[in-house]
């Protein structure tokens, strides 16, 4: 097979869909008018930033006036957290606890800790094996005291799903706010935030083919959090600073075509899925991360034992195929993934994994391609790898833990 | 063409897409590893030794980009060397005959001259060399 290029990141970032580049391209030119503004150019704008309400509001469920448009995931999580802790506190002083799971985004984790900084009480729920919140755990942190709650409804290496909804009724048994993290969730399973009853969910346009810089908050009625930034008020006042109009547009397109392609997605990329983790599943000490089942339909995440997953990576960009592991050597950190070793596994064995996340756009020979050269990258390792040789002659491999990192 | 090489020099990448002297000796004078899988990083490299040069050298990796580059780096800085010389390789020669090495990766460098001096330190221990 020749080279190609197959782009299997897109848990990282989608590709923005042209029909999408489309419908914004007008709004950076012609009609760049301010939706704050009272002429016939604001109404045009604020026209269009209304109709991408109703878009996103659409896929999930909502109603308009329950989005609030945001600059993207990151800021949703932070505006859900902090803004919902700070009002629920400040209504209810006993309230001042904040609870997520120990495999959340660092988007959600890092506003947790900041909280925890400034007088709240924090906990992590820790997850399975399999990366799955169990509803006993969540009971072990969610009590009256708790303030908000977040829970993310799909996690970002492993894919798995988490059960919201059953973590939403029991927060709201205790009088505490429900927030999820559906960034990667969206447009890769149905979401319905009346059936998932989350008082608060995150979106993020570029994970499904929309533009970057953009995102949303669904804030269900009669829910009050507290703004994040002061400014001139839009959105509602909950989050001031002029709409980035061009990227609202494309977020509700991006919204749109994913609400109506949603099913025939979810076919799509579990059969591609499926298909990786089979062929994949064949080679020696190598295992999937994360639940078989409760996961989303465009996650693989394989971990190959006596590999070190940049250098997996590196090999891999060279045969034209655009992957991410769950190791750190390849970030700015030199720790393996939080959300891997909150699995119960080992770093050496956390280091060694591999994450191939599919979109609408991947195709039958991307993946065919993949399976060919991902188990020749693997052996090409494998080959020079000490820990492998090790594994090989059936030695044990110590795992040192990081206070005795070295370096 | 590898784009990732960004952060790598093409030396560096050079050395990671084809390693030199790769693989185990079954039959060598001295091995050393240092490392740690927790990181990781693990090195191996085994010497042979004639009239106190370093006359053979092969190395096994466990690691990143540059923990692979480094390794292979080593092996060939120190090949023919006399064993005095291959004692004072160190992480800078190393780390320098690549082009250099983004500063967080510094640490892999670090355990490819450590697992040379440790070879030949098991070298000169096996023979009673103090």
């Amino acid at each position: 097979m020749t080279s190609m290029n197959v782009y299997l990141d897109n848990s990282a970032t989608t590709k923005v869909d042209p029909l999408v580049v489309e419908a914004m391209l007008p709004f950076f030119t012609e009609r760049f008018g301010n939706p704050s503004s009272i002429h016939s150019k604001g109404v045009e704008a604020r026209e269009a930033v209304e109709v991408a309400r109703e878009q996103v509001a659409k896929l999930i469920n909502a109603k308009p006036s329950e989005i609030v448009f945001t600059s993207g995931g990151t800021e949703s999580d932070n505006l859900a957290i902090i803004g919902a802790a700070t009002a629920v506190h400040s209504a209810d002083s006993s309230k001042n606890a904040v609870v997520c799971s120990n495999v959340e985004h660092p988007a959600v984790l890092n506003p947790c800790k900041g909280l925890a900084s400034s007088g709240f009480s924090f906990s992590e729920a820790k997850v399975n094996p399999s990366g799955i919140l169990e509803l006993s755990e969540a009971q072990k942190h969610i009590s009256s005291k708790t303030a908000v709650a977040s829970i993310m409804l799909a996690n970002n290496e492993i894919g798995s799903i988490q059960p919201v909804t059953a973590v939403a009724k029991l927060c709201h048994e205790n009088g505490t706010l429900m927030h999820t993290d559906a960034v990667q969730a969206v447009g890769k399973i149905p979401i319905d935030v009346r059936k998932l009853d989350v008082d608060l969910l995150s979106l993020a346009s570029h994970k499904f083919h929309g533009p970057k810089g953009v995102g949303a908050l669904f804030i269900r009625d009669g829910v009050n959090i507290k703004p994040i930034f002061g400014g001139g008020g839009q959105e509602r006042a909950l989050r001031s600073g002029t709409e980035n109009v061009p990227g609202i547009v494309g977020l509700g397109n991006a919204a749109e075509i994913a609400r109506e392609n949603l099913s025939a997605d979810i076919e799509k990329m579990g059969k591609l899925r499926d298909r990786l983790i089979e062929g994949l599943s064949t080679l020696p000490r190598t295992f999937l991360n994360g639940d078989r089942n409760q996961r989303l339909p465009n996650n693989v995440n394989y971990r190959f034992l006596g590999v070190e997953g940049e250098a997996l990576i590196t090999l891999l960009d060279g045969e034209g195929i655009c992957a991410s592991t769950g190791s750190a050597c390849s970030s700015k950190k030199l720790k393996a993934s939080h959300v891997l070793t909150a699995l119960g596994l080992a770093d050496w064995e956390a280091h060694g994994s591999l994450r191939l996340t599919l979109s609408r756009f991947t195709t039958k020979e991307e993946v065919e391609y993949a399976l060919e050269k991902i188990p020749q990258a693997v052996s090409t390792l494998r080959r020079m790898s000490p820990v492998w040789a090790k594994l090989e002659r059936g030695e044990k491999i110590e795992d040192v833990k990081d206070g005795q990192h070295v370096h | 063409m590898l784009r990732m090489a960004s952060t790598y020099t093409e030396k560096v990448m050079e050395h990671f897409k084809n390693p030199k002297n790769m693989g185990e000796m079954k039959d060598a004078d001295g091995k050393g590893e240092v490392g740690n899988p927790s990181c990781g990083d693990v090195m191996s490299v085994y010497i042979k030794v004639k009239d106190n040069r370093i006359a053979d050298i092969s190395f096994q990796t466990f690691g990143c980009v540059a923990a692979v580059a480094t390794s292979s780096m080593v092996t060939e800085l120190a090949k023919g060397k006399t064993l005095d010389e291959a004692m004072k390789l160190s992480r800078a020669d190393v780390a320098e005959s690549l082009g250099g090495l983004p500063p967080i990766k510094m640490h892999c460098s670090n355990l490819a001259a450590d697992a040379l001096h440790e070879a030949i330190l098991d070298y000169r221990k096996r023979n009673g060399i103090a």
